[in-house]
């Protein structure tokens, strides 16, 4: 079964919990997490483990070959994405923000623009006791998440059974890499705080995962700051609240070393424990 | 020497354009004939990525040597000036455009 | 004109708070701009009364014409995302998938095919509480967030800086590190970047700082819930020695920030001890700096 954690404002404590409940959960069954905010990658500084593979992940761009090229410009005509310009006597191809469509390789009447790999990002995999992690990480300049979030999910997919549950960390927001990171999700858990912002930003991600018609279900950070409004808001529009977990200066500190926080705080486990029963529940249902 | 200048107009009074891929005019001057030559670019705005690639492929087409601006191009339109054989000046952003000459023209500006 | 520009690479760092508490300080002397697009949360703060109101185009979306259709299947063929399945006998372009480059439009022998720009958001002005104006922004669900928007809202942003002779501009810069922030950075003079004290704060603020390097814009850092982690605020101000960026200020752990929020408050408005000292002291600090 595949969990995607989202949100649609950063810094809500998405990491926090994906983190806290892959590890909680490998304690007991195997577990696989992946870290799939591939521009900002940060679960890994929360989990260590044995390396057990790593590869690099690349895209397929243009390449230039001046021989038989006829300077005809073509190339740049058909390019939606300004990412191959002649100039003067020569093509430049502009791989950050090539999309990989091959519309100017295949259309090139002298073929000399062959498509080629480069790289976008790296692919690291890890082990820990039952707890698998993997995350990727997008090179800095690149500009597109979704073919190495696409990428990293393949690569799961290939190498796990389908029965395992897979904690995916989503990128923030509610645009393309999320929709990516979501859209073979069975359940996406939703992180937020009872703020306006809070608030104002899981509507947005409602109304998308509405859109791709998923199951959801929120949890409460910081519970106990700023109002009701978001619980109202989840009562109204029938989401289900699995957790609150607690507003405490200690889950600040323990964050910000990197360390998890069911280890050490009762409050984050026992929310933890609803989390779990409400998964179990979930899978119970979709199996009947 | 002729010199491209970012600007927000097509006059030597017209403010500086401190953006690079996205200026709105190219203000050129010739330096041997003292002719004035300007290209709007405004259409830029309708372009998502990339901007500043576009932008640099145009200005190479003008055949200057020198190019003004605020805060200067990005790696991928540094790589088509590159291309171009242009010395590029920072720091203009804030001028006129003949103020910017001036301060060019005195070696106050850094390169990029 | 001054653009004063403050980003995070990392969310829930207090951004947007911080930001709104500077346009406040500002007052009628700032236009605000806030091109968070993604999550813009600043008209909670600011109490926008919208004056206009536009549709933003960005981004192609293919479209068939099943009419002209000869169902050939040269579009699925060239098309990397599968975005175009035949169903019920009919070749259908899903939106979500489709890329927009254009390519099945070039190979279609009917000419069946058009590219459209697609609708992805709305842009507005508005005139807010301090008694100035506010450009901002809203994107629609699984729209690409794209520099040509922040363009946009800081054009407008400029333009009317320019009309109504104001000397300032505050930008709430986006997220990430991808096309949006540099945009958000061109054409500022000064950066402001918000952090915190925890492992994943120093490591997005150090990706997004290699961004700003480039541009060489001079930069400032807040440290927000500075005691939170004493340690590792003192690793911050090594870093900050190093690069040479101004230490603006350290801001406490502070829930005053949340109950402002609440009432749709910036926190000056709302704290009047040392917070607010704080805020004032360092808008002071950053009028000037340069």
């Amino acid at each position: 079964m595949k969990i995607a954690i989202a949100s649609g404002k950063g810094g809500t404590g998405k990491t926090t919990l994906a983190t806290n409940l892959a590890s909680f959960l490998a304690e007991t069954e195997k577990i696989i997490l992946v870290d799939l905010d591939v521009e900002e990658p940060n679960s890994g500084l929360f989990i260590s483990g044995e390396n057990i593979h790593e590869e690099d992940k690349f895209k397929m761009i243009p390449e230039w070959k001046k021989d038989e090229c006829i300077l005809c410009g073509n190339c740049q005509k058909v390019c939606n994405f300004n990412a191959v310009m002649k100039l003067g006597e020569m093509i430049m191809v502009f791989p950050e923000l090539c999309h990989g469509c091959y519309a100017c390789s295949e259309l090139c009447p002298t073929k000399s623009l062959p498509m080629k790999p480069k790289k976008m990002g790296e692919l690291k995999h890890f082990k820990s006791g039952n707890l698998v992690f993997i995350e990727s990480k997008l090179i800095i300049g690149e500009e597109q998440a979704v073919p190495l979030i696409k990428q990293t999910l393949n690569y799961v997919d290939r190498n796990f059974p389908k029965r395992t549950i897979e904690i995916f960390d989503a990128p923030p927001g509610t645009s393309c890499p999320v929709i990516e990171a979501t859209k073979d999700a069975d359940l996406i858990l939703l992180v937020t705080e009872p703020t306006p912002f809070g608030l104002h930003d899981l509507k947005l991600a409602v109304e998308t995962m509405k859109e791709l018609k998923k199951e959801m279900g929120v949890i409460i950070n910081r519970f106990g700051i700023g109002d009701a409004n978001v619980e109202r808001y989840c009562e109204k529009n029938n989401i289900p609240i699995i957790a609150k977990i607690p507003n405490m200066r200690k889950i600040a500190e323990i964050y910000s070393e990197g360390n998890l926080l069911y280890k050490k705080i009762p409050e984050v486990k026992t929310q933890l424990e609803d989390i779990i029963a409400f998964i179990s529940k979930f899978q119970q249902e979709v199996t009947l | 020497m002729k010199i491209l200048l970012t600007a927000k107009g097509t006059e030597w009074d017209s403010k500086m354009d401190p953006r690079f891929g996205r200026t709105e005019f190219f203000f050129i001057y010739d330096e041997e004939t003292e002719k004035i030559e300007t290209y709007d670019n405004r259409a830029i705005a309708n372009e998502a990525h990339g901007a500043g690639p576009k932008t640099a492929q145009k200005m190479s087409e003008f055949g200057v040597e020198v190019l003004i601006t605020g805060n200067g191009p990005g790696g991928n339109a540094g790589r088509v000036l590159a291309q171009a054989n242009l010395q590029i000046f920072i720091g203009a952003g804030e001028m006129t455009v003949k103020t910017a000459y001036e301060a060019y023209k005195q070696g106050e500006l850094k390169t990029a | 004109m001054k653009e004063i520009v403050i980003i995070s690479g990392k969310g829930g760092t207090g951004k947007t708070s911080i930001t709104a508490s500077f346009a406040y300080l500002g007052g009628k002397d700032v236009i605000v701009a806030d091109c968070d697009v993604d999550a813009a949360d600043m008209h909670l703060l600011m109490q926008p009364d919208i004056g206009r109101s536009e549709d933003f185009y960005s981004g192609l979306l293919a479209e068939i014409n099943q009419e002209k259709c000869i169902k050939c299947g040269k579009c699925a063929d060239v098309c990397r995302w599968d975005a175009i399945p035949i169903i019920d006998n009919q070749y259908i372009v899903q939106a979500l998938d489709c890329e927009g480059c254009g390519y099945c439009a070039r190979v279609c022998p009917t000419d069946a095919i058009r590219m459209i720009e697609q609708n992805v958001g709305d842009w507005f002005i508005s005139d807010i509480k301090t008694g100035t104006k506010m450009v901002h922004a809203k994107l629609g669900v699984g729209a690409e967030n794209s520099g040509k928007l922040v363009a946009k809202v800081k054009n407008e942003a400029k333009a009317l800086a320019e009309k109504e002779e104001k000397a300032i501009i505050i930008v709430d810069g986006s997220p990430g590190i991808g096309c949006p922030v540099v945009s958000s950075l061109s054409g500022a003079n000064y950066v402001i970047l918000v952090t915190e004290p925890s492992v994943s704060g120093i490591h997005d603020l150090k990706r997004v700082y290699e961004l700003v390097k480039k541009f060489g814009i001079k930069a400032g850092c807040i440290i927000n819930k500075a005691d939170i982690n004493i340690k590792k605020t003192n690793d911050i101000h090594t870093l900050l020695k190093e690069e040479n960026i101004d230490l603006i200020c350290e801001i406490p752990y502070d829930e005053n920030f949340t109950k402002a929020m609440t009432m749709g408050k910036t926190i000056v408005e709302f704290d009047n001890g040392k917070i607010k000292q704080i805020l004032e002291d360092s808008w002071e600090k950053i009028k000037i700096a340069n």
